[in-house]
């Protein structure tokens, strides 16, 4: 794929190319694979390589934070919904009592996910949440 | 003097205390309490430092004294290559540029990335409201306009959701948004709208509004292809108070991204001051800071301009300008805007309809962030600026500006058909999942209801039990289209897998991405580039066609066809037989009416919807009842009522003339007299009764016999009768002149009454 603005909108341009995160074909995406069961929900997982490029393309347009979140994005795609919906509670004021847990969370990120981005974003969190006492219990 | 005169004030004040803008609370200017629009006691002066290109002070506060949100927007806001710059121009400045046609959108944008929020909402602050419409139209991402619609209704009904869904599709809203009574049904709310999302056409995106975690979660089944209720907050408090922090929600905008769903945050004016953590800062302020935020966190968009906080925000002075900046201070940003007008903020219709004016001039790229589809009592959101109720006010507000708010009229013929459709295939997804079967007296009730009152449905019982059975059986967007499309109802199976193919392409993640006619289109792809007259979106002639068709449109044709309809009737109880050229009598004791060519030839009926032979036998009672008798005129020369009235007067031999058009518009008239300068004018037809018309002969005879009567005053109630008839009266009075004969010579007409009807 092209990295330029031009190549946007992928499912017009890049059609033939789009997979899911699995691999899974975007021609097999049919109502025929629908009907005989061949089609699971991670067979509509979008691609890393699909958020990084429209990353690029975000990025072409000078909207430079919406294409760091779509790098974050693109990492957290092989998270599995648990594990997003975890971390988001622990982010929440008040449910981490202190910084080891969002510190934990990242090293698994790093090491189990090649996470990097999300690594770094969580520990930042902590660094800001330790400073101005998020962690304080609320409930 | 009677009791009814005794007062102590003056009774206009009680007309006004009576009126809906009464009901509406004004609260005044107080800066150190919150309510203030612009000037906050603790609004911070505009500054920025760099040093090593980190921000180690900003808007008047160093590094060590940050908040979390402070902190945030100098990490993720500020872009240090350009805060120099931008920063060290004048607020004026750049509040020119912001309307000048001339600096292209990009310059702007690029100026707001390294503006801190105390300058940013200093320089919006200075444009008036007409100037922070132009910017907004100038500012505003995406090339043309759109609309986003709420699907609810009390009872947390999935069949109406379904019918409902379809109807707000078939109206041209691209997003349409739920939200529940109940919190637990939030799964069969997001199923019920998303099937009936499928009835019509591909790409509506559609939201189910719950709490944060679970929202995610519908989501992740493929239910839903956008969120939007990311809600951030401009102080600390009020963010740690909404239960999240900067940290937490820019982790939500990427969950979102990360499995392909569209996402905007949530923010507005007075949320702050409502959850009592203001800090005695401005409204204008705590937005600017919240925006900077959403667009440090890498969401593509936001809903804001009050939102829940609109209703407050309007209680203060400027509130309602203010909310506008703040949907400048988004666009600005480059942040896609959903505009708000949704929670509704006035009691008055005339606010209402004053506050959507410039927004729908200018178009946005959602002007309302929930246009209420459903009636005002559906809406599980709160009534919108405009409901169910007032669909059509809108599409005629389209229609008066030409102006697109995304909407068109549905055709009464198929909605019944289309409501249908979506019971039926939600019905048939429900049977197949084991989930519920509703009775054809549920499905039938919820097909032709206006509104929930009126259906006989599921108890919130039961919706509870079909929410919690969706997901328990862990039922997905796959399972949906599978029995749609197995049982039949393969277009909607269609619909709904071509916006799951979409998502593994990512494209509606973009800024202010909607689709139509199967394309995404964006900021990206369809870039606002309005840079003055002729440029920028321009309504196409198949869209203006399409904006301008109303309900119950008139046309000669149809006045015509309406006036015929009485034509039979009319024969039966009148004949009029021409005598040739009137002959000027010198009989005293006559009134002459004059007839205009139409009268009784082609139009029978006249606006008030009396038949005409009636009318002509009032006339005539009234003059006989006064010793007169009446004789009648066809003019060919004028249809005007000056003219019939003062040829009939010029040819009586009292001097004493009628002029009556058609349409019911009648005139006493003096021989001698200027033509406009008449006895009595009875030029409110549409209100004028059969009694009117006998006093109006009887009045004519008074003054043939040299007396003068109490004049006759056809009072009304303050209607508009301008709107009311005068596109009849234009169409019906072209009949009249059509038929003229400039040379004709007024014939005489004799008039016989064939039945003794009742008058």
């Amino acid at each position: 794929m092209s990295n330029n603005r031009k190549s946007y909108p992928l499912s017009e341009n890049h059609a033939d190319e789009l997979r899911a995160s699995n691999g899974f074909h975007l021609d097999d995406l049919t109502i025929e694979n629908i009907l005989n069961d061949k089609v699971t929900m991670a067979d509509i997982q979008i691609a890393p390589e699909t958020l990084s490029h429209q990353a690029e393309i975000a990025g072409a347009a000078k909207r430079y934070p919406l294409a760091d979140n779509f790098w974050r994005a693109a990492e957290m795609t092989s998270l599995p919904n648990e594990l997003i919906m975890e971390i988001y509670e622990m982010l929440r004021p008040g449910r981490a009592l202190d910084r080891s847990s969002l510190d934990a969370c990242a090293e698994r990120l790093r090491n189990d996910f090649g996470a990097e981005k999300l690594a770094l974003f969580l520990e930042e969190a902590a660094e800001i949440y330790t400073r101005h006492g998020v962690f304080s219990k609320r409930f | 003097m009677t009791w009814r005169h005794q007062s102590n004030r003056w009774r206009r004040f009680d007309d006004w205390d009576n009126r809906p803008l009464r009901l509406d609370l004004f609260s005044k200017d107080d800066p150190s309490n919150g309510f203030t629009a612009w000037h906050g006691e603790n609004d911070p002066t505009p500054s920025l430092t760099i040093k090593n290109r980190l921000v180690t002070a900003m808007d008047s506060v160093s590094v060590d004294r940050f908040d979390m949100i402070d902190t945030f927007i100098a990490r993720y806001h500020i872009d240090v290559d350009i805060a120099e710059e931008a920063m060290a121009m004048s607020s004026d400045e750049i509040a020119r540029m912001l309307v000048d046609i001339n600096v292209p959108r990009e310059q702007l944008t690029r100026l707001a990335h390294g503006m801190t929020p105390a300058k940013l909402a200093d320089v919006v602050a200075r444009l008036s409201a007409v100037e922070l419409t132009f910017a907004y139209a100038k500012m505003r991402p995406r090339e043309m306009p759109s609309n986003q619609g709420h699907v609810t209704n009390a009872k947390d009904d999935p069949l109406q959701l379904a019918a409902d869904a379809a109807v707000a599709v078939a109206l041209g809203f691209d997003e349409i948004e739920t939200t529940m009574r109940v919190s637990r049904n939030s799964w069969s709310n997001a199923l019920a709208c998303c099937v009936g999302a499928a009835v019509g056409r591909a790409g509506v995106l559609f939201q189910c509004s719950s709490e944060e975690a679970e929202e995610l979660e519908i989501g992740m089944k493929g239910f839903t292809s956008y969120a939007e209720t990311v809600s951030v907050y401009g102080t600390e408090g009020a963010f740690i108070d909404g239960d999240d922090t900067p940290w937490s929600k820019a982790w939500l905008t990427s969950a979102y991204a990360s499995r392909g769903i569209k996402m905007r945050c949530t923010s507005g004016a007075a949320a702050e001051l409502l959850m009592g953590f203001h800090e005695a800062k401005s409204l204008l302020y705590l937005e600017a800071r919240c925006l900077c935020m959403q667009r440090g966190m890498g969401a593509q968009g936001t809903q804001n301009g009050g939102i829940d906080g609109a209703p407050l925000a309007s209680t203060i002075p400027g509130g309602v300008r203010e909310l506008l900046a703040e949907n400048l201070l988004a666009v600005w940003l480059d942040l896609e805007c959903a505009s708000g007008n949704d929670a509704r903020h006035s009691e008055s219709e005339i606010r209402v309809g004053a506050k959507i004016t410039p927004y729908l001039l200018a178009g946005s790229d959602l002007i309302c962030s929930g246009f209420g589809t459903i009636l005002k009592y559906d809406n599980s959101f709160n009534p919108s600026s405009f409901n169910g109720e007032e669909l059509e006010d809108f599409l005629v507000l389209q229609r008066d500006f030409e102006a697109d708010g995304g909407l068109r009229s549905v055709e009464e013929s198929s909605m019944l058909a289309l409501r249908q459709r979506a019971v039926d295939a939600l019905e048939a997804v429900f049977d197949a999942m084991g989930l519920a079967v509703p009775t054809s007296t549920m499905k039938q009730s919820v097909v032709v209801a206006s509104g929930s009152n009126e259906t006989e449905t599921f108890s919130v019982g039961d919706v509870g039990r079909i929410s919690s059975a969706i997901q328990q059986k862990g039922i997905t967007i796959l399972d949906v289209i599978k029995v749609l499309h197995q049982r039949g109802f393969r277009d909607e199976a269609e619909n709904l897998l071509f916006l799951l193919r979409l998502k593994l392409s990512g494209d509606f993640l973009q800024t202010s991405a909607l689709i139509r006619d199967q394309k995404v289109l964006s900021a990206v792809n369809r870039p606002n580039q309005y840079l003055g007259p002729g440029t920028g979106y321009r309504v196409s002639a198949e869209r203006l066609s399409e904006l301008s068709q109303i309900r119950g449109e008139l046309d000669k044709d149809a006045v015509i066809t309406g006036q015929a309809v009485y034509a039979a009737s009319e024969a039966k109880k009148i004949s009029y037989r021409d005598l040739g050229d009137y002959i000027p009598s010198s009989e005293p004791k006559e009134v002459v009416v004059a007839i205009s060519p139409a009268f009784g030839t082609r139009l029978f009926q006249t606006l008030a919807g009396h038949s005409l032979a009636d009318v002509l036998r009032c006339l005539g009672e009234g003059i006989e009842a006064e010793g007169m008798a009446m004789r009648v005129i066809r003019c060919w020369h004028s249809a005007d009522t000056s003219f019939l009235g003062l040829t009939a007067a010029r040819l009586s031999g009292s001097g004493i003339g009628i002029g009556i058009q058609a349409k019911g518009t009648a005139v006493i008239h003096k021989r001698g007299r200027l033509p406009h300068n008449n006895l009595e004018l009875f030029s409110n037809a549409p209100i004028t009764s059969r009694e009117h018309y006998q006093r109006l002969g009887a009045n004519a005879a008074i003054y043939a016999r040299g007396d003068w009567p109490e004049p006759v005053i056809v009072t009304n109630q303050g209607e508009a009768l301008g709107a009311r008839f005068h596109a009849r009266v234009a169409l019906i009075y072209a009949i009249e002149t059509a038929m003229l004969v400039a040379d004709r010579h007024p014939q005489q007409v004799a008039i016989t009454f064939l039945e003794s009807s009742n008058v």
